[in-house]
């Protein structure tokens, strides 16, 4: 893989103080930053080639037709899709799962039938199978936990049944990093005849991806925790269910012919692409998926696996050896076994670590961190559910990208080794 | 003798002066002044007492005694609770009407949002609100 320097050099943002400190980014599972060439392509298209897609004569349309849907090809190669068609661009996860859940779901599901979700879900994955649940009588069924952060696959066998319809799944836990064994998961759901939507939101940066060879019927992609621009996402869905498939909303672009009597509606992708898109972001996402191939994503896996491990190590390092030793006077907090402790251990982990300070509420430890130019998720990361099953009304949430580096993981170690002393003293 | 307003938040001005924009011993001082709120009885602790809007716990319990608003406070983060003391050391003790006359003009001079985000501002927001209207409810009390 290129040189670090390299891939920093690639992104500005990151070349700032905050707080008079070097900003140590560590807030990837949230959004990752932009790449130069995802921002130049922004800069580009405004600066050139702006206009709307499809249906006009004049070049300049030409133009970003061919660039946008350019995009799509990039995006049907980078997940394997069999067809171009198949790959719909929505205004990211959110909205995709909600389009399946309100075409697909109010088209097949009835009352008694039955929605499976997991414990790890976001919010995005449980309150839109909640809402059509409610208004088709069907029932949201979830697949527990252990306290590590797997699923318990034997209870998901017991969920299973003819009833099961849809089995809707976060396939990496934004909150935890969880990485869950898809591939069985959706084996599982079409053996009884359930069809799988999986939230990718948090995968697709890290892991490989191949829509075919895992067989889900859906996947959910977002641009801008891909290095891409904010406001795109892709919904995969099989051909023949997108087809089977009511539209979304109506309007432009996804209609063949309107009278004042009836409509009959486009071809696939554009069925369900109402209005004019998010064009410049679009064409923009490109070259944010040309990036991640460029470098690989195995090359991306290994350097973020390495950085999980040294942070991991580093922090329990912090919990067996004497914090104190730095001659600062021993507190309450002081229990060295205690002070810090890691949510979310799973054994099939991406680069995302959850931890509690004892003694602390999450928001100040964010705010501490914040103070050195640190920047991590603190809070509930849209996952009540999963707080409440862990116990917990938050956690401080660091995640990393190609281009966070060991140093920066030294300077976070350091940044929770002062606050798990010195912040003591502060506080009763 | 009850400091007056203006000059309680001078002294708060002056006190961050000396930190010269240096987050985390402002961040530390917070905690330090939480450390120093009187505590809250914890009968006071109720859903009713709770600031309405902030993101983290807030409780603030008023009373009215000789013609002066008490607030008691507290807060489940500290940070917070060294905003919340701030607020406390301002207007707890004064009367209904030199609260509802009063400005913060401390806020913009200590560079708050800068320190807390906009989430917390909000909530800070929300904080203010309320015990203005305590003393609204105690003045047309009286």
């Amino acid at each position: 893989m290129a040189e670090i320097n390299k891939i920093r050099e690639q992104f500005p943002i990151l070349h700032q103080k905050v707080n008079g400190k070097p900003l140590v980014y560590f807030d990837n599972a949230a959004t990752t930053q932009k790449p130069l060439s995802v921002i130049e392509a922004l800069n580009t298209y405004y600066s050139k080639d702006n206009a709307n897609i499809h249906r006009a004569a004049h070049t300049l349309a030409a133009r970003s037709t061919e660039m946008f849907e350019d995009t799509r090809k990039t995006i049907q190669t980078f997940i394997n899709a069999r067809e171009v068609e198949e790959c719909i661009f929505t205004k990211g996860v959110t909205e995709s799962i909600n389009l399946v859940a309100q075409t697909w779901g109010r088209k097949y599901l009835q009352a008694g039938d039955e929605v499976i979700i997991t414990s790890l879900e976001h919010h995005s994955n449980i309150v839109p199978w909640q809402m059509i649940c409610e208004e088709k009588g069907a029932i949201l069924k979830v697949i527990p936990i252990n306290d590590a952060g797997e699923l318990l696959m034997a209870e998901y066998d017991k969920l299973l049944s003819p009833k099961t319809k849809m089995v809707a799944c976060v396939w990496v836990s934004n909150a935890l990093g969880t990485i869950n064994p898809v591939k069985e998961i959706i084996e599982k759901a079409h053996a009884v005849g359930a069809k799988v939507l999986l939230d990718g939101a948090q995968a697709c940066s890290h892991l490989d991806v191949d829509v075919q060879a895992l067989d889900c019927d859906f996947l959910a992609i977002s641009s801008h925790k891909l290095y891409g621009p904010t406001g795109v996402g892709v919904l995969y869905g099989k051909r023949e269910l997108l087809e089977a498939m009511p539209p979304y909303q109506g309007g432009g672009e996804m209609i063949k012919e309107v009278s004042f009597e009836r409509t009959s509606y486009n071809e696939i992708p554009y069925k369900f692409e109402a209005g004019t898109p998010n064009i410049g972001d679009v064409i923009a996402f490109k070259y944010a998926l040309d990036f991640v191939n460029e470098l690989g994503k195995e090359n991306i896996r290994n350097h973020e696996n390495e950085l999980l491990h040294y942070l991991v190590n580093g922090l329990l390092r912090l919990n067996e050896t004497d914090v104190m030793s730095s001659g600062v006077e021993t507190h309450q907090y002081a229990s060295p076994q205690k002070t810090i402790t890691l949510i979310g251990t799973a054994r099939e982990k991406v680069s995302v670590q959850s931890f509690i300070i004892e003694g602390m509420h999450h928001f100040d430890v964010g705010m501490m961190l914040d103070a050195r130019g640190i920047a991590v998720r603190t809070g509930h990361h849209c996952t009540q559910p999963l707080m409440n099953r862990l116990g917990l009304d938050g956690t401080v949430r660091a995640s990393f990208s190609v281009y966070n580096t060991m140093e920066e993981v030294d300077v976070f170690l350091e940044a929770v080794k002062k606050i798990v002393t010195l912040t003591a003293k502060h506080i009763k | 003798m009850q400091k007056n307003i203006t000059d309680i938040q001078n002294s708060i001005i002056e006190n961050f002066e000396l930190f010269e924009d240096d987050m985390e011993s402002i961040l530390f001082y917070l905690m330090d002044l939480g450390k120093k709120l009187p505590a809250m009885s914890e009968q006071h602790k109720t859903e009713e007492y709770i600031v309405k809007g902030c993101q983290s716990k807030v409780w603030l319990f008023p009373s009215f005694a000789d013609g002066k608003v008490i607030f008691e406070a507290d807060s489940n983060t500290e940070i917070t609770k060294g905003l919340v003391s701030l607020l406390v050391e301002i207007w707890s003790g004064q009367t209904p009407e030199d609260i509802l006359n009063s400005e913060l003009f401390f806020i913009d001079k200590i560079g708050m949002s800068r320190m807390i985000g906009s989430q917390r501002s909000n909530g800070f927001t929300s904080m203010i609100k309320q015990i203005k209207m305590y003393a609204l409810a105690y003045k047309t009390s009286q």
